[in-house]
């Protein structure tokens, strides 16, 4: 436990380091197009803008922080919250990663293995995207082509069914709650579909809830 | 300067981002093997990491890839590979530009001609994406903190607690698929591609632990989702 701590404290420093480095690189980016173009927009106009995306965006920044930084520990939620793509990428691969270890996150071991498996996601992401922009013109007609358009439209359900089953088959008793509310209440309320980032909190809570008063009541095992 | 869309100063930019996202990954990436070696972690565990992870990350990286694709007829090629090789994802780049771009009057399906309305667009995007990067240095050790005083009063809840908060997200996302069933038949194919997905997880398993194929471990979910993905070509076909 002191290892990981201390493995912890280090990558805290460097992890803010890169993370902050990141902070200011973003705003370089329309800062260095401004200048080139010599075009600044006004303040007004960017706020309107802003006003659009930022009271949701920024809500469910923290709301993800809250949820997702415990799945992905320390090393994996500095690289994985500048690297993006977390909900659809980031997190179940690391999920994955350490349910096929074995290890749980908390340890020094599930720590390792959800940095490797978030640090070798973005590679490859990086690498594929890369390569797709240079092979946009041969690679348009197929990735826009009619026949494929229902495999991209149905990425999240092929993945989060593949995942559900490693989790709910061994933790169904947990699972069974907020599985049921979430089917019942994207069936009545068909709009959550595009707040699906605010409904995790939700189902996290139930599932805690659950998980709680089914360990108190012993159905869980391990109960004190 | 004229303003181009695909200018090769975008493509600069775009480059100097993306070498800065392989180079924290690569600097993570090293510290976490290091970190294994000393400790004397299986290097099968650590091989089969690496291995079932570049695997499963080639389709969501493929539909990321159609992301670029699609707001390139909007923003061009350079500012989407930039914006969705960092911190953010389709659906928010996607309304973030397209909250900038009414501002001008601009609607996301022309491409933007306009330098000013470009860099507005530009501006909102990093600034509805940014405060992941100031809160996490800011709070990421005291959640820590918190968490590990929580599962030092009682491990075995500490477990619980971590397993409970894995299926909140997945039943939030499973929830979702369902959204659409009210709409008819048609509404229905992304559930039956969530029971084809989890089927095929299901045969997996039975094959690794009944027929012991242990190498198909690493591959389970990967193979899962594309069977997934193609079955949902299938299934559009014969009743979409």
């Amino acid at each position: 436990m002191n290892d990981l701590k201390t493995y912890n404290d280090q990558v805290h420093i460097y992890g803010r380091i890169w993370m902050l480095t990141a902070f200011v690189l973003m705003i370089l980016v329309p800062t260095a197009i401004g200048l080139r173009y010599s075009s600044w927009p006004s303040l007004t106009v960017v706020l309107k803008g802003l006003l659009g995306v930022a009271p949701i965006f920024w809500t469910v920044a923290v709301i993800e922080i809250l949820t997702f930084t415990p799945m992905l520990g320390t090393g994996g939620s500095y690289l994985g919250f500048v690297t993006g793509n977390l909900t659809n990428l980031k997190v179940p691969c690391a999920l994955y990663a350490m349910e096929n270890a074995g290890v749980s996150q908390g340890t020094m071991e599930g720590e390792l293995v959800s940095t490797m498996a978030i640090a070798v996601s973005s590679l490859v992401t990086t690498l594929i995207i890369a390569l797709g922009v240079f092979l946009m013109v041969p690679l348009t007609p197929l990735l826009n082509s009619e026949a494929l358009k229902p495999a991209f439209d149905n990425i999240l359900p092929a993945l989060f069914g593949g995942l559900m089953v490693v989790y709910v088959g061994r933790n169904w008793k947990i699972a069974l709650v907020p599985f049921v509310v979430m089917i019942i209440l994207f069936i009545s309320i068909e709009a959550l579909a595009h707040a699906v980032s605010l409904m995790v909190p939700v189902g996290a809570a139930l599932a805690i809830a659950a998980a709680r008063i089914l360990y108190r009541k012993g159905f869980l095992g391990g109960e004190k | 300067m004229a303003f181009s869309l695909n200018s090769g100063f975008l493509y600069l930019v775009a480059g100097v981002v993306i070498l800065f996202v392989l180079a924290q990954s690569s600097f993570f990436l090293r510290r976490a093997l290091l970190q294994a070696r000393k400790i004397g972690m299986d290097r099968r565990v650590i091989g089969s990491t690496i291995r079932s992870s570049a695997v499963f990350t080639v389709a969501p990286a493929l539909a990321i890839l159609l992301g670029v694709l699609s707001l390139s007829k909007f923003l061009g090629l350079p500012l989407p590979w930039l914006r969705l090789s960092i911190l953010g994802a389709l659906t928010y780049e996607l309304t973030a530009a397209a909250s900038a771009a009414s501002s001008f009057g601009i609607a996301v399906t022309d491409p933007v001609n306009d330098p000013a309305a470009f860099t507005a667009i530009v501006w909102v995007m990093t600034l509805g994406i940014i405060p992941g990067t100031i809160l996490i240095p800011l709070f990421l050790k005291k959640i820590q903190k918190g968490l590990v005083t929580l599962k030092n009063r009682d491990q075995v809840w500490g477990e619980h607690l971590m397993t409970a908060l894995f299926l909140g997200m997945i039943s939030a996302f499973s929830g979702m698929v369902f959204s659409k069933v009210t709409t008819g038949l048609q509404g229905w194919i992304p559930v039956f591609v969530l029971l084809f997905s989890a089927l095929v997880m299901g045969l997996c398993g039975l094959a690794i632990k009944r027929g012991r194929a242990k190498w198909l471990t690493d591959y389970a979910l990967p193979v899962s989702i594309l069977s997934g993905m193609a079955f949902s070509v299938f299934i559009t076909r014969v009743i979409g």
